[in-house]
């Protein structure tokens, strides 16, 4: 008996005498005796009530910080609405798959019609893919594009990228043997300034975070003049949150944007699933890597949504598609799609505002704490990096047995910064959480340098 | 005529003129064209701090001049728009869904509520490793597993969905080639069977392809891969069973011919359902194989997504694995990313964590009896459907298949019936229609796969229709030539989608 599986001996029994077959394992004959098993080294099937509890002593052995976390640096701890897990667990759209037969499936083509629409908006860009699989390999999705549209093989990378992204895209750059260049970051600003000369003359793509790895916010148009004259085209990699207070890349030049829309109305789960988003200009949509669905007409004549330009893809173009992608992130796609319908314009511009005032209100604070600096003087949205008198990780030690999760030590990725402390604040850290971590803050700095 | 089953429109005159009102309708307007000004379906709090102008707080920065134009509704404007769209979809809890290639099984209940379990769901990816433990324990014991079902070495959970394992696979062949000092192997072997997404992958990973005949079997033609085998050879992938849901019964010898000439052996896991617990490939002598836990592992598909494709590994890629990989000490789990030879990292963080669990708890479900049981009803499902359809379509390999079986809708098609045709014929009786046009090698190609969640009665009813739909194409081939008849919508107009692409609403192209 397996609740899963619906057949009864009988049936099996009546199914293997259609089929001429005295047993199942005869269905098996043309596996090689020396490769056959008798079975696996796993456990038998527990039931539901016991699966139940096994997960749920693994999930009470990880602690929970709710809204005294301040940890960010791609993954932001928002709200997610409760209308945005309900439509996303509707078993419509949760088990089906890639919209192939139009017909049936109107449901998934117009909701990815709809997040093609809304990227578009956010980004001020003409043509949005319906999903890559999370913001850093939409970023190297991005650069390759660029490259095929240039039709050159050195991409600039920003020194202030979030490291993991520059490390997804310097894996995938191995393949066909790309050259990376770094782009120093300017360690007074935070910003990563255009060189005077441009990027190197054989660069095809320049990759700038906005706002970037360290909280500060990049100069996107003087970035977009430098990589135009350089040949090169601009990819921006952009927290989608912040779009509704920053002008859209599109429209300071930017002629890719991408990111992750983690932060719209997607949860954490330890880093998966998101989303990656990808929109450009219109110039390139025949170079644009994923799923694209277009409006029609259907044979009466009514509106309709279908899958198109499939000639960029793999299961038509084959070795010769703009990427390998198949199966995307289409239901981390719609929460972000629903989030934002939910959220409205008004909404998205206060949310960024709400994070953004909050996040600026506790930097003043601590930054007045003594031994406390400010990492970088660039302007900042809701992440910014202090500078502590001893070592991030103790800091962050001592504020966790007070109960506040403060940040991420930048040590973590860069030796030289292990004094450096990365904090991320969104509209679930209230007031008194602030409070809270002023308060801990201060406690945790006069216990001294000890370490 | 099977009793329960959904009678189509065009068999039901009668009915037509009062049920097809509501169906001309169409689709709804989109959500921006329901937009009305002041509405808003969610709120924030004051900021409860001392606020200070924006451009005082951002000197010097761009601010947007004008705002998105996102939709503004309430919720129950919002709930309503997308519940009513759902109800456009077909999905595996409605019906049979008999994609081929894509294991479209039960999405347990269970599994969706296990993973959202605010213990994995709340976890942020950088918190301290002495807080997520039993995080870490799951990710292990789900390698350890998958492990154990492959007879692989080690597992990494990073990959996104198959084709971003087959990108990971490749990779890593490149890397351990560099490390031996064999550069000049730039070519990857492909049967002509693969998904598109093998040949996509290998050449995204800086590969030329060179493509394998099949043999007149559907399988590998051993003579013509030895002969394709040379020192520009990196590897074969190759899919056991393989898209023609045939098993490669020459495995064993495909891949030692590889290895002696230096190249490794990817396997394309998407079709693991058939064989497991039956036979395992790294038992087969496979390097590097990847799992699609959306398939395999009953996890729901998301309408494309998210899945994932971890990748498991034999001694020799072992080193070169994405970084981090779980480690155990004493009892204790850590991300270890110091691993020199890694090929990095192909996305943020360590892997859509949330479709894992579900998979973790699919396998404690089932058990390795359960496991062996799957594959078993999934391959008598499909020889049964097989054994009952062959008469009437003709299926060009016609032996005992594995988990899918592929017909060609020749006979069909000389009536001027295509494989298409039929697709959207079988939409109309409340089923999902078979995988059409692949493999590539097949003309006309119906690829079946039922899986083992349908029942007796289920396949029974798909029999009955890809009966009728047989029978239409003698007796009344314009009705499947025009189907579907009873669907949302009819036939999308492709070419002018191509043609004139609107990809984006705007407010004047309503
Ligand atoms: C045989 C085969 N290989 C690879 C893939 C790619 O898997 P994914 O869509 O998860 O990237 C598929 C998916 O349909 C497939 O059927």
């Amino acid at each position: 008996m397996n609740a899963y599986l619906p057949h009864s001996d009988q049936d099996r029994a009546q199914m293997l005498a259609a089929v001429g077959a005295t047993s199942v394992d005869d269905l098996f004959a043309a596996l090689p005796e020396s490769l056959r098993v008798a079975g696996l080294a796993l456990p038998p099937g527990l039931t539901e009530a016991e699966t139940r509890d096994h997960l749920q002593l693994l999930a009470d052995e990880n602690k929970l910080w709710g809204h005294s976390s301040f940890v960010g640096a791609g993954f932001y701890r928002h709200h997610v609405p409760a209308a945005v897990r309900a439509m996303i667990g509707r078993s419509e759209f949760a088990t089906s798959y890639t919209p192939y037969q139009a017909e049936v499936s109107q449901g998934t083509l117009a909701h990815i019609f709809e997040f093609q629409t809304a990227v578009c908006e956010l980004t001020g860009l003409d043509v949005a893919n319906a999903s890559l699989w999370d913001g850093p390999s939409a970023a190297a999705e991005a650069a390759f594009l660029a490259l095929r549209a240039t039709g050159r093989d050195r991409i600039a990378l920003s020194g202030a990228l979030h490291p993991e992204t520059n490390q997804v895209i310097s894996t995938y750059a191995a393949g066909p043997g790309f050259s990376i260049t770094p782009l120093p970051v300017d360690e007074t600003s935070g910003q990563t300034p255009p060189p005077l000369s441009g990027p190197p003359s054989d660069t095809g793509v320049v990759v700038l975070q906005q706002p970037n790895f360290f909280g500060v916010v990049e100069d996107t148009a003087a970035w977009a003049k430098a990589a135009h004259q350089a040949g090169a085209l601009l990819v921006v990699v952009q927290n989608p949150v912040t779009l509704g207070v920053l002008e859209a890349p599109g429209v300071l030049g930017a002629d890719i944007a991408v990111g992750d829309v983690q932060p719209l109305g997607n949860g954490l789960n330890f880093g998966g699933p998101s989303a990656g988003y990808m929109a450009c200009r219109g110039s390139l949509l025949r170079q644009l890597p994923g799923r694209l669905v277009g409006r029609t007409v259907d044979a009466e004549g009514r509106t309709c949504y279908t899958l198109t330009l499939q000639a960029r893809e793999q299961h038509i173009r084959r070795a010769k598609a703009t990427s390998n992608i198949c199966s995307n992130q289409a239901l981390n796609a719609l929460a972000a799609t629903v989030y934002l319908a939910l959220l409205g314009p008004v909404g998205l511009r206060e949310l960024g505002s709400l994070c953004l005032q909050r996040a600026h209100a506790l930097q003043e604070r601590l930054e007045a704490l003594p031994g406390v600096t400010a990492a970088f003087s660039g302007p900042f949205f809701h992440e910014f990096t202090l500078r502590l008198p001893f070592p991030a990780n103790e800091f962050r030690r001592r504020l966790r047995e007070q109960g506040v999760d403060p940040g991420i030590p930048l040590g973590r990725w860069f030796l030289e910064k292990d004094r450096e402390l990365l904090v991320a604040v969104t509209e679930v850290n209230s007031p008194t959480g602030l409070d809270r971590y002023v308060e801990a803050a201060g406690r945790a700095l006069t216990e001294g340098v000890a370490a | 005529m099977t009793p329960g089953l959904n009678e189509p429109h065009a068999s039901r005159p009668a009915a037509d003129e009062a049920c097809l009102e509501p169906v001309r309708r169409g689709i709804d307007p989109l959500v921006f064209e329901q937009s009305r000004p002041g509405h808003r379906g969610l709120d924030l709090p004051p900021a409860g701090v001392p606020e200070a102008p924006l451009p005082r707080l951002l000197p010097g920065v761009a601010l947007r001049a004008q705002p998105p134009r996102l939709p503004e509704l309430s919720e129950p404007e919002v709930v309503r728009h997308y519940t009513r769209l759902s109800h456009l979809n077909h999905s595996v809890d409605l019906g049979i869904y008999p994609l081929g290639s894509c294991t479209m099984k039960h999405n347990p209940k269970l599994n969706d509520e296990l993973a959202a379990l605010p213990g994995f769901a709340e976890l942020h990816p950088y918190q301290e490793e002495d807080e997520v433990q039993g995080m870490l324990r799951l990710m292990w014991e789900l390698e350890q597993a998958l492990c154990e079902i492959t007879g692989m070495l080690r597992v990494s959970l990073q990959p996104s969905a198959g084709a971003h394992g087959e990108l990971v696979g490749i990779l890593m062949i490149r890397a351990f080639h560099r490390r031996n000092g064999d550069a000049q192997r730039d070519t990857i072997l492909v049967p002509d069977s693969a998904h598109g997404t093998n040949l996509a992958s290998a050449t995204l990973g800086g590969y030329k392809i060179v493509e394998l005949p099949s043999s007149d079997r559907g399988l590998i033609d051993v003579t013509r891969l030895r002969q394709s085998l040379n020192e520009r050879t990196a590897g074969l992938m190759l899919t056991n069973p393989n898209t023609l849901g045939l098993f490669e019964e020459d495995i064993c010898r495909i891949t030692s011919l590889v290895h002696q000439a230096g190249g490794l052996v990817y396997y394309d896991g998407a079709n693991l359902n058939a064989i497991l617990g039956r036979c395992r490939p790294g038992d087969m002598g496979l390097d590097v194989v990847h799992l699609n836990l959306h398939k395999t592992f009953s996890t729901p598909h998301g309408g494309g997504g998210p899945g994932a494709g971890p990748v498991a590994v034999g001694p020799a890629l072992e080193p070169f694995l994405p970084l981090p990989l779980v480690q155990q000490r004493a009892g204790a789990f850590r991300l270890d990313d110091d691993r020199p030879l890694s090929i990095g990292r192909v996305k943020g963080f360590y892997g859509n964590i949330a479709v894992a669990v579900r998979a973790y708890a699919y396998i404690l479900r089932m058990g390795g009896e359960g496991l062996r049981q799957a594959s078993g009803d999934a391959v008598l499902n499909a020889n049964y459907l097989r054994t009952r359809l062959h008469h009437l379509y003709h299926v060009p390999f016609d032996r005992t298949c594995m988990h899918e079986f592929v017909a060609a809708a020749l006979k069909q098609k000389a009536r001027g019936v295509l494989a298409r045709d039929i697709a959207k014929r079988v939409l109309d009786f409340g089923m999902h229609a078979p995988t059409v046009y692949f493999p590539l090698i097949v003309p006309e190609a119906l690829m079946i796969e039922p899986t083992e969640s349908e029942s007796l009665e289920s396949l029974d009813a798909f029999v009955e229709v890809m009966r009728r739909v047989d029978a239409e194409s003698i007796e009344a081939p314009e009705v499947v030539r025009e189907a579907p008849h009873s669907t949302p919508v009819r036939r999308p107009d492709e070419t002018r989608a191509a043609r004139r692409p609107v990809l984006r609403w705007e407010p004047d192209i309503a």
